[in-house]
């Protein structure tokens, strides 16, 4: 997709030294004019889920039958996610760094006119700030972005992920230089250790701690050692890890390097989702590019180490997420997770010492390897350092990916960065760390978000899902929901598990319909300590988590659903009835079509009704109202 | 036949005989025909050098395997928490009515294979809904109503 | 020797030993219903729960794969490992009603009735795997494994056919602690008739 710097990737050569490295950085910054234009559009998976990759089209097309002069033609470049999703497509026009939201392919035409031809914004599709109207130019300026401090985000929607010199003139393998020209594995080791990093993937294990360890094992019982990247990101509402595998692929490959480099090893696995057709596309192009530079693969950097990596797709299951799943299933095997009371960096694929990190994690190593361990641990909260990615979903205006320093208050994250919810009413409940994590109340607002405030909260970090919900999303049918996915996504090993998490569910969906008393409620409180403390691998004893603190923040609306037959939110189908407010309705017939039942009825623009015996409550007729005239009791 | 004999020693060509390139080759193979015939999986166990149990009991493991032919077209709603808050699960009641089966299975014309997925990490455009490979973003049944027609007509 | 503590009473046990195996050394009584001593222990059936203690701070852990450790202090009787085991058991008593086994183990440890459905009367197999972890490590012949996941895991052949790898040397059978293997078998092999032949066992 790049068209400025097509003459260069035609002399791709080996690197040989740190110096090779700076030179090629520099040739490919000054081939490159800083005044031309460029056009970035953002084909993250929201935004080409909104149809970016029309728009790059109809700038292709609409640039080749132009008259534009060959010294101004414009470069069209596609980046990985650039976080603002709910206002996709996105398209940002360099040097100016004009932001566009919600574009068009019919925009494009007025774009190349008016905003690169005569060098105008186009006032219609800046970004518009939802609560005063006001016009961002730049992405430096919407608040959305001002409040972040994005350091693994940096490159993502600023890079073309498929192009490794962008990647280059970025910074990109310069910690790695670092690494191997200067540090001894043994100090590369020690400066992650000193840095206090934690892994991203959920219980938050000092990763030099883990590093360490393998280190040991290696001494104890001899080698090989694996490094494995854990890409398995199977939490509903979350696609941080998927973005920094699409968006900046170079930064996970560079973070594994040097892991590979301090612990000595010569093979590495990168276990991607399939869920995440373009982070596997990227990776596997990422790693071809490193290969013909000679960045990975035989004799890197002519320094004698030597380290090759592959890809293993995933084929489909949440528990492959939880380490020993994992190893099981790049072994070939069912995801099972193993009985572990050994430790992975000890025994881990195929019994070998295996360092296995998250993402996020691993994105974060050449970060402190290129500004020291200092630097780094100065960012966030003491014994939480660094910075978050997270995911901000669901009943929050700023839908999309936000990285701020590890400690930043709940508020600050969904209230000033997310926006809020978008009634303007105070948020219900975040649910943070996925499937496995907790619900955090309003009251819970000035939280600070790291590893330990969240797990003393009775949530966890997780991996950095963030769902946020307003009063009409009802706590039982979310713990319900949790729990019907970790039943299907259970590996059915244990009983606990396979057992319990389906009893549990049967308990939610007996409340959901009314059934039920508040010994049941005690008894969904008993199963769970049961099911925590007798289940085999991390998705099993995790798995009580959301039902646990609904129970402990929301006891009243459970009490609501079984003694009073009320789901107060309005979602739980059996509780509720359907109906047409006859002062909005203006007979228009749209709900009356649409019916699959057939139970409205009504005289034409007159006030219809409807049939609450025959509604089967699918909710066609209020999402078709454009009168807002259907309404739930 | 011949073709799909053509495409299983393409597979077979790809990996060493070796265990953990099992889970690689069904991958290819369902990819390019669709499913996994039981002829299919005892070549490909048999390349791999491990029983047939594993490569069935793998199949049966991971969600994104089909042992039978799937449909003409596939329909994928996405049931991730962002959907699933916005919608998602009215979604699938609504095609299962239409459509006159239940998720995970094919219409008997063998036009449509409804499948659900938990996040395709567009959560930005709940609910999501994905036919073939073309993205609904907010999707309503009125939308998937006239996607399932486009793909019909194709 | 390896010097530990269960219930508070000192015991000894041999490296490479899992506290299972010291208990039963001891005859302190644990239930277990997926362990065999002839097959490699899975830690899946977690009826073998025990309590780990250190000061205030404990947690359960399977004992058929838990290692012994010098000073450990190990309880076997507990409130949590009881919970444990009672909704197991309370699960269990729905899950496979038609076992006459697992209700007599069920009212040993206090468990009589289920306030569970029953999704099948019929139903005697509660997938602990024994038999197809003694048709692997054992016969060496792998004809049956455990297909699907989560609540549809199940024992079976490939493609739920009869299979030709299977023998009928009646391991499985022998090995069930249910006797659900002696109506499975017939869905595995062709002819219903096993020949039970002796294990080296």
């Amino acid at each position: 997709m790049m068209t400025g710097n097509t003459a260069l990737q035609s002399e791709t050569h080996r690197l040989t030294s740190w110096e090779d490295l700076h030179a090629l950085q520099q040739q490919i910054i000054e081939a490159h004019d800083p005044n031309q234009s460029r056009i970035v559009v953002c084909h993250g998976t929201g935004c080409m889920a909104n149809g970016s990759a029309k728009i790059t089209r109809a700038f292709q097309e609409a640039l080749e039958a132009s008259n534009i002069e060959a010294k101004v033609m414009p470069g069209i470049k596609t980046t990985g996610c650039q976080g603002l999703c709910a206002h996709g497509p996105l398209v940002q026009i360099n040097p100016q760094g004009l932001f566009y939201s919600r574009v068009k392919p019919s925009d494009v035409e007025e774009i190349i006119q008016k905003t690169i031809v005569e060098k105008k914004p186009i006032e219609r599709l800046l970004y518009k700030d939802p609560d005063t109207g006001e016009a961002h130019h730049t992405e430096a300026d919407i608040p959305f972005y001002k409040l972040q401090h994005r350091l693994i985000l940096k490159n993502i929607g600023k890079i073309d992920p498929t192009d490794i010199h962008d990647k280059i003139t970025a910074g990109g393998y310069q910690a790695l230089a670092k690494a191997l020209f200067t540090m001894t594995p043994e100090e590369v080791v020690a400066e992650i250790e000193k840095s206090g990093l934690r892994g991203r993937g959920g219980a938050g294990f000092p990763a030099g701690r883990k590093w360490r360890g393998a280190l040991a094992a290696v001494k104890k019982k001899g080698g090989p050692v694996y490094v494995v990247v854990n890409g398995d990101e199977g939490d509903p509402g979350a696609f941080m890890d998927g973005s920094i595998m699409d968006g900046d692929p170079h930064a996970v490959l560079e973070g594994l390097i040097i892991g590979a480099y301090a612990l000595g090893a010569e093979k590495g696995y990168l276990y991607v989702r399939a869920e995440y057709p373009l982070a596997i596309k990227h990776l596997d192009l990422a790693m071809q590019q490193a290969r013909e530079y000679g960045l990975l693969g035989e004799n890197i950097l002519n320094t004698g180490f030597s380290f090759d990596a592959q890809i293993n797709r995933g084929a489909g299951a949440f528990v492959c997420g939880e380490s020993t799943a994992l190893f099981t299933s790049i072994e070939g095997k069912p995801g099972n997770p193993r009985p572990k009371y050994v430790r992975s960096v000890e025994e881990g694929l195929w019994g070998k010492p295996t360092v296995l990190n998250n993402v996020e994690t691993w994105a974060n190593v050449p970060l402190i390897i290129e500004k020291g361990a200092d630097w780094y641990s100065s960012i966030g909260v003491p014994h939480s350092t660094g910075t978050k990615v997270f995911c901000l979903v669901g009943k929050v205006k700023n839908v999309g990916l936000v990285e701020v320093p590890m400690g930043t208050s709940l508020s600050t994250i969904v209230e000033k960065i997310g926006g809020g919810v978008p009634s303007g009413k105070p948020f219900k409940a975040v649910q943070t760390g996925g499937p496995s994590g907790g619900c955090l109340p309003y009251e819970s607002r000035d939280l600070p978000v790291d590893f330990d405030s969240l797990t003393k909260a009775g949530s966890m970090m997780g991996s950095g899902a963030m769902i946020v919900m307003d009063e009409h999303d009802c706590v039982v049918d979310v713990a319900r929901y949790f729990l019907r996915f970790l039943e299907e996504e259970s590996c059915g090993k244990c009983l606990p598990c396979r057992l319990g998490l389906t009893r549990m569910r049967e308990i939610l969906d007996n409340f959901s319909h009314g059934i039920g008393s508040e010994k049941d409620i005690e008894d969904l409180q008993s199963l769970s300590k049961a099911v925590q403390d007798g289940a085999l691998c991390a998705l099993g004893t995790s798995a009580p988590n959301p039902c646990l603190t609904t129970l402990k923040f929301f006891k009243d609306e459970y009490v609501a659903h079984v003694r009073d037959q009320k789901c107060p939110a309005g979602v739980c189908k059996d509780l509720i009835t359907y109906y047409i407010d006859p002062d909005a309705c203006t007979g228009c017939r749209t709900c009356a079509k649409q019916c699959p039942q057939e139970c409205i009825t009504g005289e034409k623009k007159k006030p219809h009704v409807i049939d609450a015996d025959n509604c089967i409550r699918c909710g066609i007729c209020m999402e078709t109202c454009k009168f807002g005239a259907v309404l739930v009791q | 036949m011949l073709q799909q004999a053509e495409i299983l020693e393409s597979v077979l060509e790809r990996y060493p005989s070796k265990p953990e390139y099992l889970i690689f080759m069904l991958q290819d193979i369902q990819a390019d025909c669709g499913y996994i015939a039981p002829e299919s999986m005892e070549i490909i166990c048999e390349h791999a050098n491990v029983p047939i149990t594993q490569g069935y009991s793998v199949a049966t493991f991971y969600q994104s395997f089909r042992l039978e032919p799937q449909g003409e077209h596939e329909i994928k709603v996405c049931l991730g928490t962002a959907c699933h808050l916005k919608g998602g699960e009215r979604l699938v009641e609504n095609l299962e009515r239409k459509l006159d089966i239940h998720r995970g299975e094919t219409t008997e014309d063998m036009m449509f294979t409804l499948n659900t997925v938990n996040c395709l990490g567009a959560c930005a455009m709940a609910p999501v809904a994905v036919v073939d490979d073309e993205y609904i973003s907010s999707t309503t049944p009125a939308k998937l109503d006239k996607s399932l027609k486009a793909a019909q007509q194709q | 020797m390896i010097t530990f503590q269960i219930n508070d009473t000192p015991v000894e046990a041999e490296p490479g030993w899992t506290v299972l195996e010291t208990a039963r050394h001891y005859g302190i009584e644990i239930p277990t219903l997926c362990y065999h001593e002839a097959v490699s222990p899975s830690g899946a059936c977690r009826l073998c729960m025990v309590e780990l203690r250190d000061g205030d701070w404990s947690k359960l852990v399977a004992s058929c794969i838990f290692p012994v450790a010098e000073g450990i202090r190990i309880y076997t009787e507990t409130e949590r490992i009881d919970n444990v085991r009672r909704w197991i058991f309370e699960m269990l008593l729905a899950e496979v009603p038609a076992s006459p086994e697992i209700r007599e183990m069920a009212t040993q440890y206090g468990v009589e009735s289920t306030r569970f459905s029953v999704k099948d009367p019929d139903e005697d197999c509660m997938v602990c795997g024994l038999c197809t972890r003694a048709c692997e490590e054992i016969v060496g012949l792998s004809a049956i494994s455990l297909m699907s996941r989560g609540v549809h895991k199940k024992v079976g052949a490939p493609f739920s056919r009869p299979t030709e790898v299977c023998v009928a040397c009646g391991c499985c059978v022998t090995i069930c602690p249910t006797g659900a293997m002696r109506r499975l078998i017939e869905s595995v092999r062709e002819t219903p008739e096993v020949t039970l032949t002796p294990l080296a066992v």
